[in-house]
């Protein structure tokens, strides 16, 4: 019998699709394989639109211990027996939904995703993109969001240590919530999310199974939001009490000889996780369905196997060893219970009471469609790259109430209202906090440490792609350099339109290309990802969003910088520049032109070997001792990243030239590439050679010292506690409502 | 054990060479949704060199230790109120009949909710005045430096603790907060650097700006704010180590 369109697009199949399915398997799907084909073949798990796309990003490392694929993400080798693997996940439509919610279960899943890899979570962090504050149901959804990733971070015991937020009309309705996770393995541990031999038996442990998140993945990720004022039944509620429990179990069940393989239960419940467990076991699988706990009554195979209730993981054992691991997870007060086995043959069968309901071959339902993009580049793309910034007037106001605007702006103010809601303190590890370019932390029992950051500006993303993403990769980086971290990996959240306009298709091949560009040229693997599609509201899409999670390694943690200027006296030094100031091209797609002028215009530019140069010697001097603070020069130009320093370090600073006659330009610009330190006179020699020889261009630009911020001698001038009062106070004035 | 009355000393030189020589055992009690006791673990064990084990939190029988640590988490994931539930478990009976004996007794976080709900200290911790959870450096002024936990510190010093809490915001019945006051029984409040104690400064809403406060007989302490979490200058500073160091001191010299 035909199935209905109702049918199909309850799980987001189209109909060609389906004609797909009948071809693949001879015959019509039984409604059960249809949910789990519509599962499977989901953005989510099949990365349908983006497979293609993704395999040509660069993927090796001489540290890479795990090939990316290969598991949930790759593993990284920082030296002294140690390693780590970071992901990314997008949270975005279940949190427009049910913003506590989606936001805490998108926390709860990334850490799932890591503890299933042998590793304990050591760092979490969140980029987050929202309409303008001005609007009440954007607050209630930040509110919503923020209280959700505090409520679940905060119990669960992993420091929460950055991220980014950024607001913009284009997210209305439709934010941006992705979490990022960091795990660390010692001893080169990595848990494998596979069965060893056919006979090895699936448990499921953790939560019951209710009928929460049934069509998350197929249903939630894959529509837009006209379609979504009924789908509440489709967010899942954590419990990350559960999830504290979960972490410490399963992580002690490793050491147990009988466990082989460990795979977490995320999008598409146990569907995803046990289907393609038994895929990269190259096995087949006997599902007995009925053996699932459950919350409720009456709940049929199909509600089981797609249901996405969280804190669940399954575990592949050996047969005849199993009771150790029941008594461990009873230590822990948590369900374990064998629902399947392993077994010679290629096919998932699901029993119901012993009764077969499905048979499936494993890799018909994994090996989802893949398509092919033709997108070409839009004609209003041309017209906003070709727009002149020039043609822009001059403000009204002054720079001094230009500079205190952007101070306080919802983009630029300091996060402190919100990240103080987060514990960044747990597990004792965080050597620099929230509120610089990245976070540090140290690695007990090891001088080293490592840096994580997040960046992604969807505004120049969508004035070019694929430069926008080149910076996107290089902010990143720069985010670490500046700390001292040396870039090792990076892994991507990839957030975008409907991919079936040509408009999105444009957007993605063009992103990640320039992601390519980027992490080849610096040399580094992009070792885990995800892609969230079909983000749109009103019927137009997101500013494309390709979210960059870095990773940086410092030998020595002892020798790390800070944003914050630190002593009288020091010199500001602008690295990968000449110019004090910057030029009318760096108006593009800047912060600037959006908040004050209401435009987003302009062709974003990079010179990505200058960027990887400047980088380099900005690291080579924080190893050598040579640097006090560094900041890097991002959104709102140089003006804020001095302006930070300052109010960052309680200290005033005097740059010595004035600003030129387009001062907007010139303090605001964004252009790329630049990082601002302070140094002892003392050491402006060395750092002079450091430069020469990486060939990076630099400046003294001022003099750091008294109680304000100074551009050439009073032809600019803010008392610090005016511009501390605006960057510290901006978030919760305009969050206020 | 039985332990005899402490006799404090308040020459902090004198305790930090004094600690290198002596290797107490503290208990650090695990429930579900603990967080905090590999982070006290480091800073008892890693950095102040004592041996520290994990309790679970089913064990009945602490005879083995010279110190017990409630620490900070989620205990049961805070259902019902924080601790509420914690208080029930076996272990508490055994943490009560240990500090009946007078042995020493620290609560941290949750630790001083656990406390507070098992009666082993007076008064509630109520959810913050502002509503938030709030993950902050605190300056802890010292009321009292002739306790067991802070004869190392001196009184109107101020020591620089993160805390980390939504359910801070101490409060007691009138009498008993006068008889707190009275007694001494004040330990911490929150202040700014200089040791000013304003309502500005108070982070939760806690009446007196209370941060931490002993039992009458002095052996069993709680606070909100985490001095295992400033053991070190490499993670903002160690501070805390005062307090861990000041019980190392007055134990070794009550088993002496």
């Amino acid at each position: 019998m035909p199935v209905s369109q109702e049918t199909l697009d309850e799980i987001a199949l189209s109909r060609n699709e389906y004609a797909a399915i009948i071809d693949r398997l001879g015959r019509e799907p039984e409604p059960l394989e249809l949910g789990l084909f519509g599962a499977l073949w989901s953005e989510h798990c099949g990365y349908k639109h983006t497979k293609a796309l993704l395999r040509t990003l660069p993927s090796s490392s001489d540290r890479l211990l795990v090939a990316p694929g290969a598991e949930n993400a790759g593993v990284v080798d920082l030296g002294d027996g140690l390693a780590v693997c970071f992901k990314i996940e997008s949270h975005n439509h279940p949190s427009a939904v049910e913003p506590f919610e989606g936001a805490a279960t998108g926390v709860g899943g990334i850490i799932r995703d890591i503890f299933a890899m042998g590793a304990r979570p050591i760092a979490l962090l969140n980029s987050l993109r929202f309409g303008q504050p001005d609007d009440a149901r954007t607050r209630y959804l930040l509110n919503g969001v923020i209280g959700g990733i505090s409520s679940y971070g905060n119990c669960i015991g992993i420091p929460d240590v950055g991220g980014e937020i950024f607001f913009s009309n284009s997210y209305k309705g439709n934010p941006l919530v992705n979490a990022m996770c960091v795990g660390l393995i010692e001893g080169g541990d990595v848990a494998t999310a596979s069965a060893k031999q056919p006979g090895d038996l699936l448990l499921l442990v953790g939560a019951d199974t209710g009928r929460d998140g049934i069509h998350g993945a197929s249903g939630l990720a894959s529509r837009s939001f006209e379609e979504q004022a009924e789908m509440r039944s489709a967010v899942q509620v954590g419990n990350p009490f559960l999830e504290k429990v979960l972490i410490e179990a399963c992580l002690e069940s490793l050491s147990l000889p009988g466990v082989v393989g460990l795979q977490d239960c995320g999008a598409a419940g146990i569907t995803s996780a046990a289907i393609e467990m038994a895929e990269r076991s190259g096995m087949g699988l006997k599902l007995m369905i009925d053996r699932v706990p459950r919350r409720e009554e009456g709940m049929t195979p199909y509600e089981v196997m797609l249901s996405e209730s969280q804190e669940r993981m399954l575990l592949a054992v050996t047969p005849g060893q199993e009771a150790p691991v029941f008594e461990l997870f009873e230590k822990w007060d948590l369900y374990a219970t064998v629902i399947g086995e392993f077994e010679l043959g290629e096919n998932v069968r699901i029993f119901d009471n012993d009764e077969q309901v499905s048979s499936t071959p494993v890799v018909t339902l994994t090996d989802a469609p893949e398509y092919k993009f033709t997108g070409k580049k839009p004609e209003w793309l041309r017209g906003l790259q070709n727009a002149d910034p020039s043609a822009v007037p001059l403000p009204s106001t002054s720079p001094e109430e230009t500079l205190l605007k952007i101070l306080a702006a919802p983009n630029i103010a300091s996060r402190f209202p919100i990240y103080r809601q987060y514990d960044y303190h747990v597990q004792t590890n965080t050597v620099v906090e929230p509120g610089g370019d990245a976070a540090v932390l140290r690695l007990k029992g090891s001088k080293r440490g490592i840096a994580v950051s997040t960046d992604c500006n969807g505004r120049i993303c969508y004035l070019d792609p694929e430069v926008g993403t080149v910076i996107a990769v290089a902010e990143a980086c720069r985010n670490l350099s500046v700390t001292g971290a040396e870039p090792v990996a990076l892994t991507d959240g990839l957030n975008f339109g409907n991919p079936e306009t040509s408009d999105v298709q444009y957007q993605l091949t063009q992103s990640i290309a320039g992601m390519g560009r980027a992490a080849d040229a610096f040399g580094i693997p992009i070792v885990s990802g995800n892609a969230s599609l079909y983000n749109q509201s009103n019927g137009t899409d997101i500013f494309p969003t390709p979210i960059i999670g870095s990773l940086g390694l410092l030998e020595d943690v002892e020798k790390h910088a800070t944003a914050g200027f630190k002593k009288e006296g020091d010199l500001v030094v602008l690295l990968g520049s000449n110019s004090t100031w910057d030029d009318i091209d760096g108006l593009a797609g800047s912060e600037y032109l959006d908040l004050i002028h209401d435009k987003v215009i302009g062709q974003p530019k990079i010179d990505i070997d200058l960027e990887i140069r400047t980088q380099a010697v900005c690291r080579e001097a924080i190893e050598n001792g040579l640097v006090a603070s560094a900041h890097d020069v991002s959104d709102g130009g140089i003006a804020i990243s001095v302006t930070e320093a300052a109010v960052i370090g309680h200290i005033g600073v005097s740059i010595t030239e004035a600003p030129a006659d387009r001062w907007d330009a010139a303090m605001f610009g964004e252009s790329q590439s630049r990082i601002v330190i302070s140094i002892s006179t003392d050491d402006l020699e060395d750092l002079q050679e450091l430069a020469e020889a990486g060939e990076v261009p630099m400046k003294v630009i001022g003099s750091v010292g008294g109680d304000s911020i100074d551009f050439g001698s009073g032809a600019v001038s803010l008392t610090l506690d005016a511009a501390d009062d605006a960057w510290q106070n901006g978030f919760s004035r305009a969050t206020a409502g | 054990m039985v332990f005899r009355e402490y006799e404090f000393s308040s020459n902090l030189k004198l305790i930090v060479a004094f600690i290198g020589a002596i290797k107490l055992k503290f208990g650090i009690v695990v429930f579900p949704g603990t967080w905090s006791e590999k982070d006290t673990h480091h800073a008892v064990k890693g950095v102040l060199r004592q041996d520290a084990e994990y309790i679970w939190h089913g064990d009945e029988s602490l005879d083995q230790f010279d110190a017990i640590v409630l620490p900070g988490g989620f205990s049961y994931g805070d259902f019902l109120r924080c601790g509420a539930i914690a208080r029930f478990s076996p272990v508490m009976e055994a943490v009560s009949s240990f500090a009946y004996k007078g042995g020493p007794v620290i609560g941290i976080c949750n630790g001083f909710q656990v406390l507070c709900e098992s009666g082993l200290l007076p008064g509630v911790l109520m959810r913050n005045d502002h509503l938030e959870f709030r993950c902050i450096w605190t300056d802890l002024k010292i009321e009292n430096d002739s306790t067991m936990f802070t004869s190392g510190a001196t009184a109107g010093q101020t020591l620089h603790i993160p805390m980390s809490h939504g359910e801070g915001n101490y409060q007691a019945d009138e009498a008993t907060i006068e008889l707190l006051e009275g007694n001494g029984q004040i330990v911490f409040r929150y202040a700014d650097a200089d040791g000013n104690v304003t309502p500005d400064i108070n982070p939760n809403g806690s009446i007196n700006n209370i941060a931490g406060i002993i039992n009458e007989r002095g052996n069993v302490m709680g606070m909100m704010p985490h001095p295992e979490k400033a053991s070190e200058k490499l993670i903002g500073g160690d501070d805390g180590n005062v307090i861990f160091k000041s019980m190392i001191t007055n134990i070794a010299g009550s088993l002496a």
